[in-house]
């Protein structure tokens, strides 16, 4: 056991957990809307919307994430066309490639988890806020959306923690974030059971608080 | 189109061979899984606290970490690893693991993680009574697991082990960054020669589609075979 390479990469590791936890909440900010705007769309009587809601959710949910941030970072890059546009400022950054990636892949998980959240509700608590004469605008606002939120907390809390792990994959795509570092220590130091403990031991860590915040807002608004 | 042709011109059969070899590391990887399902499972249910604690941390430390680590950490540390192992034993040359035992390795106990949660699910939901009956009626421990508990428990445990299939096939395109040749790696490298990233990743997500949706039609299958009879 290399001690001092433990403690000299700890520092270095922490502030590559910046990176991992901005490209975390970016993209799960992103990815939330995403899953709502799906899941709504998901739910609606159209038979040509709601298949293409579904089939946005099949094809993210069925293929790699790796594929998703290869073809949007490299294979976008590739339409002469597309490089032209004003989205090309946003596309040519690995950064904003890597977010974009991860954002529709979390939202095709997380209009999965509201779809199902909306099912459950009770046809009687729309009915009761029907009678009692209350818009359906705020019937979707203030009665369905809230009891959705609080059915898929413990989903989305486990949708939270593997979007974790899953931008750990922007290191593939030159980004420095714990994984990209951890690979970068360990291809100069050759001793990667000691950086995997340190940085294994920051992501366990994360893991366990995003546990823990999830659980709290369950304990919050269960009812 | 020509590109995506079989034989010297085109990279048809290339990754044709890419899929074969992502298919049998997923299957080589999910039988590994199993294997260490087989032990922590059986650590997990026991009354030991100390057993308790190291399945314990098993799944958690497997579940929590990104996967791309436990991939970097076979990669860089497999070889030595096992060339510690066989100092001990006497043998100091140097020895190379190929791409493949690592990667099925690494994808392998990710796997069994998950499998093992199955598992300890599928048993924990089976009714106390079962096994108290079994008890009774004087039946062997091991035919008390293959011929009572086993078929109850695959019922319950087959949708959720389709999950850890999904899981399993979909973390084997990492192992491309170990150099193995699977559908991702072999994209890459079509993409990196034609410089037509675009068709050769499209190609590879639909590679990804066709196999993830035809080892679903493939479970549901075995799921209408097992719940026979409830």
């Amino acid at each position: 056991m290399d001690f001092t390479l433990m403690a000299t990469s700890l520092p270095k590791l922490l502030i590559a957990a910046a990176v991992t936890l901005k490209l975390l909440s970016l993209s799960l900010l992103f990815g939330i809307f995403i899953g709502l705007l799906f899941a709504i769309l998901r739910l609606n009587k159209n038979p040509l919307i709601n298949k293409f809601a579904y089939g946005y959710s099949y094809i993210f949910r069925g293929t790699p994430l790796l594929v998703q941030i290869f073809l949007i970072y490299f294979g976008l890059g590739q339409i002469e066309y597309f490089r032209s546009t004003f989205l090309w400022v946003v596309f040519k950054e690995p950064y904003w490639c890597a977010i974009i990636a991860f954002a529709l892949n979390t939202g095709a998980y997380t209009s999965e988890i509201l779809r199902s959240a909306f099912q459950t509700i009770k046809p009687g608590i729309v009915e009761a806020g029907k009678s009692l004469g209350v818009s359906s605008k705020i019937i979707f606002y203030k009665i369905q959306i809230p009891i959705a939120i609080r059915q898929s907390l413990p989903a989305y809390g486990n949708e939270i923690i593997l979007m974790m792990k899953g931008t750990s994959l922007a290191s593939t795509v030159t980004l420095m974030d714990i994984t990209g570092v951890a690979k970068y220590i360990i291809s100069t130091s050759f001793k990667p059971i000691e950086v995997f403990i340190v940085a294994g031991g920051i992501y366990l860590f994360m893991t366990f608080v995003i546990h823990n915040i999830i659980k709290f807002f369950e304990k919050k608004y269960s009812f | 189109m020509e590109l995506l042709t079989f034989g010297n011109t085109g990279w048809g059969d290339e990754l044709f061979y890419a899929t074969l070899m992502t298919i049998v590391v997923s299957i080589t990887a999910m039988l590994i899984g199993f294997f260490f399902a087989l032990i922590f499972t059986p650590l997990k249910l026991s009354n030991k606290k100390f057993l308790n604690f190291i399945a314990n941390s098993y799944t958690t430390v497997i579940r929590g970490v990104p996967e791309l680590l436990v991939i970097y950490l076979f990669f860089f540390g497999g070889s030595g690893a096992i060339m510690y192992v066989a100092s001990i034993f006497g043998y100091f040359e140097y020895i190379e693991i190929n791409a493949f035992i690592t990667g099925s390795f690494a994808i392998g106990i990710i796997s069994g993680a998950y499998s093992t949660e199955v598992f300890r699910g599928a048993i924990q939901s089976i009714d106390k009574g079962q096994f108290e009956a079994a008890k009774v009626l004087g039946v062997k421990k091991h035919i008390q697991f293959f011929k009572i508990i086993m078929p109850q428990m695959l019922r319950l445990a087959i949708p959720n082990l389709s999950n850890v299939w999904q899981i399993t096939l979909k973390d084997t395109s990492l192992i491309s960054v170990t150099g193995l040749v699977e559908i991702m790696r072999q994209s890459y490298i079509a993409a990196g020669s034609t410089r037509d990233p675009l068709l050769f990743y499209s190609v590879a997500a639909l590679i990804y589609l066709m196999l993830t949706f035809l080892s679903m039609k493939l479970i549901n299958r075995l799921e209408v075979k097992y719940s026979r009879g409830f």
